[in-house]
């Protein structure tokens, strides 16, 4: 096992602990930058997708893994972000403003729903957040004049001062570059007093407010940023599929995502760089072994929700940490071999608890 | 330096608390006991502004906080441990201790997602607070471990160094000697006073060990069904024909 010897402050605040383990980040981002040299499209696409899931992820994962709420509605979000870059972009924005406009804006509603459902936990947000995904759906339908409503809008080609980023290649680069200042930022927030804060929210309400933290100001601000960051994955989203339609984005969506983050690992970002990874490569695995099944069940359709349904409940039920902490696991256990015991990772028996507040 | 006038709530039909008036003078060590149910860790969530006051006034430094929102209690300089302790149960102590020093916090989401240098100090100040906290309490061997694996006793320390790395004026102690062992509690005896003498913090506690009432307090509210029975000295309350009674549920 590591000790890592914490000779100062800086030490314990900085995002890498030790060189071996910024080494290891280095490699991997630069893997990811020569990638498109030796990838085909496909999977250059593929990637531009796990990057853009994996934004998304992070917008969730802030809400979800480190506030603990639960959203059923953040397809709206990513819907809103797409559209409303795509309608100020076909109006002549820059791209670098109607992007960040459109994650602005989208921040913007988030608060809204923040504010609207304060009272509500667990399964009553969930229903709230769900029914507000079905009202955005509705009204992208219902607003021709500004959406297209079921025909259809087109999204511009993106250029960025004048170059253009529509070959897959630009575009993979355009993610990746997003993707690595979103996941900054958030690492930041995650190390500051903000980012404690939402961890506060989550695991004690009332310890939270005993310590001067207020309520309504940080689950607002978690589903701002929530939101916010979903949006932007939205937009860039716009460009990948090209053509914006209320169908392209159903519950189905808000599911995956939820999905990543519980696959992942709640409250971990590794967790939704793993789950990012998972809800991309799931669909293609469906389609392979699509040709080795009956006909008739693969005709009765259905096949991927079933799969993705099928494998969030057995997360959630034999493996709550997700693949990020079955990595951490698998991990220790290496590093302690021969020596591993399987009873390290029992919980404690955790003490009764009166119903009142105490 | 807080005064409660003529407090009454009830809840449903029970009189948790009925007209009860305490003054805690700056300094001191004041403790309240009584029995199960007797109301003490309501008095608590009146303070904490968790309950609404049906009547009388709470007031701090001799401003009113009967209508002060819950968060804002901590800025006041009053912070608080539970009966049953409330950590933030995934995180590690580290961690807990630095969640505490919130009310410190002088920067916005926007410095922290650059992370600028000033966050950074700020950080650095936290753990500074934080790592003095666990000297004082003798946490070092906890430092990085998370609250749902550390026994009860340790966990009822921690939600101590808490509230102390929040600077309060005032502190309040429910029951903070249940469950520890009795070396555990004979640290908490000397704990408690250099919290009080050493830190300059006034401290309010409920406690049902008279033995440690007795060391570390100066005064005692005695308390049955919400109403007071008696205030005084240690040893005049203990020995109270009422408090007597009260114990002996006649
Ligand atoms: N939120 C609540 N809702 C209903 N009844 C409550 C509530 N809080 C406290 N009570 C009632 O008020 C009375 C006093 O409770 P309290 O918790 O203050 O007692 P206590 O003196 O702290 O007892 P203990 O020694 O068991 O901790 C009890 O009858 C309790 O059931
Ligand atoms: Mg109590």
């Amino acid at each position: 096992m590591r000790f890592v010897l914490k000779t100062n402050y800086g030490r314990d605040i900085d995002i890498f602990k030790h060189r071996a383990h910024a080494a290891w980040y280095i490699v991997l981002i630069g893997l990811l930058i020569i990638a498109p040299l030796f990838l085909d499209v496909f999977y250059e696409t593929q990637l531009t997708e796990l990057f853009i899931w994996a934004i998304a992820g992070a917008g969730l994962m802030l809400l979800v893994g480190y506030t603990g709420l639960v959203s059923l509605g953040h397809v709206a979000f990513m819907a809103l972000g797409a559209y409303i870059h795509a309608i100020l972009y076909s109006r002549g924005w820059p791209l670098v403003l109607s992007i960040p406009a459109s994650a602005i804006m989208t921040g913007g509603i988030g608060v809204l729903i923040g504010v609207a459902s304060l009272r509500m936990t667990g399964i009553y947000l969930a229903i709230a957040t769900l029914a507000f995904a079905m009202i955005v759906e509705k009204v992208l339908a219902h607003w021709p004049a500004l959406t297209g409503g079921h025909s259809g809008f087109r999204v511009d080609d993106p250029t960025l001062f004048g170059l253009s980023l529509d070959s897959s290649t630009a575009y993979y680069y355009t993610c990746l570059t997003v993707l690595l200042f979103v996941f900054l930022a958030v690492i930041n927030l995650l190390r500051s007093p903000t980012g404690r804060s939402f961890i506060a929210v989550r695991d004690s309400e009332i310890s939270a407010q005993a310590l001067g933290v207020n309520l309504l100001r940080t689950k607002t601000l978690a589903f701002a940023l929530s939101a916010a960051l979903t949006g932007l994955a939205g937009a860039l989203y716009a460009h990948r599929i090209g053509f914006l339609f209320p169908d392209a984005f159903t519950i189905m969506t808000s599911i995956m995502l939820l999905m990543l983050v519980v696959v992942g690992g709640l409250g971990s970002l590794h967790g939704v760089v793993f789950g990012a990874f998972f809800i991309t490569i799931v669909p293609q695995i469906i389609a392979i072994v699509r040709d080795w099944l009956p006909t008739e069940l693969v005709q009765r359709g259905g096949l991927e929700p079933l799969t993705f349904g099928a494998v969030l409940i057995l997360f959630l039920v034999f493996e709550p940490l997700g693949f990020y902490g079955r990595w951490v696991k698998v991990r220790l256990f290496f590093s302690q071999f021969p020596l591993y015991r399987k009873k390290t990772f029992l919980r404690q028996k955790s003490y009764l608890k009166t119903e009142r507040v105490h | 330096m807080l005064e409660a006038e003529g407090i009454s709530v009830s809840f449903g039909g029970v009189h948790a608390i009925q007209d009860l008036s305490f003054k805690v003078e700056k300094g001191e060590i004041f403790s309240i006991m009584g029995p199960n149910g007797a109301g003490k860790t309501t008095v608590f969530n009146l303070i904490s502004r968790f309950y609404d006051v049906d009547e009388g006034r709470i007031a701090f430094e001799g401003e009113d906080i009967t209508k002060v929102s819950p968060h804002a209690i901590a800025r006041k300089g009053i912070a608080r441990t539970f009966q049953n302790v409330e950590l933030f149960e995934h995180e590690t102590v580290l961690k807990n201790l630095l969640i505490a020093q919130h009310i410190h916090k002088k920067t916005s989401v926007l410095t922290e997602f650059l992370f600028t240098p000033k966050v950074r100090k700020q950080e650095i100040a936290f753990r500074r607070k934080a790592e003095d906290v666990i000297d004082l309490l003798h946490l070092q061997n906890y430092r990085e471990t998370t609250v749902d694996s550390l026994p009860f006793g340790i966990r009822k320390i921690v939600e101590i160094g808490r509230a102390l790395c929040m600077d309060p004026k005032l502190l309040l102690l429910d029951e903070p000697s249940s469950g520890l062992n009795p070396e555990e509690s004979e640290d908490l005896s000397f704990w408690i006073e250099d919290i009080n003498e050493d830190l300059g913090i006034t401290i309010v506690m409920v406690e049902h060990d008279m033995n440690l009432i007795g060391q570390v307090s100066n005064r005692v509210l005695a308390m049955a069904d919400g109403k007071e029975l008696t205030t005084g000295n240690p040893e005049e309350v203990r020995v109270h024909p009422d408090v007597v009674d009260a114990y002996l549920g006649t």
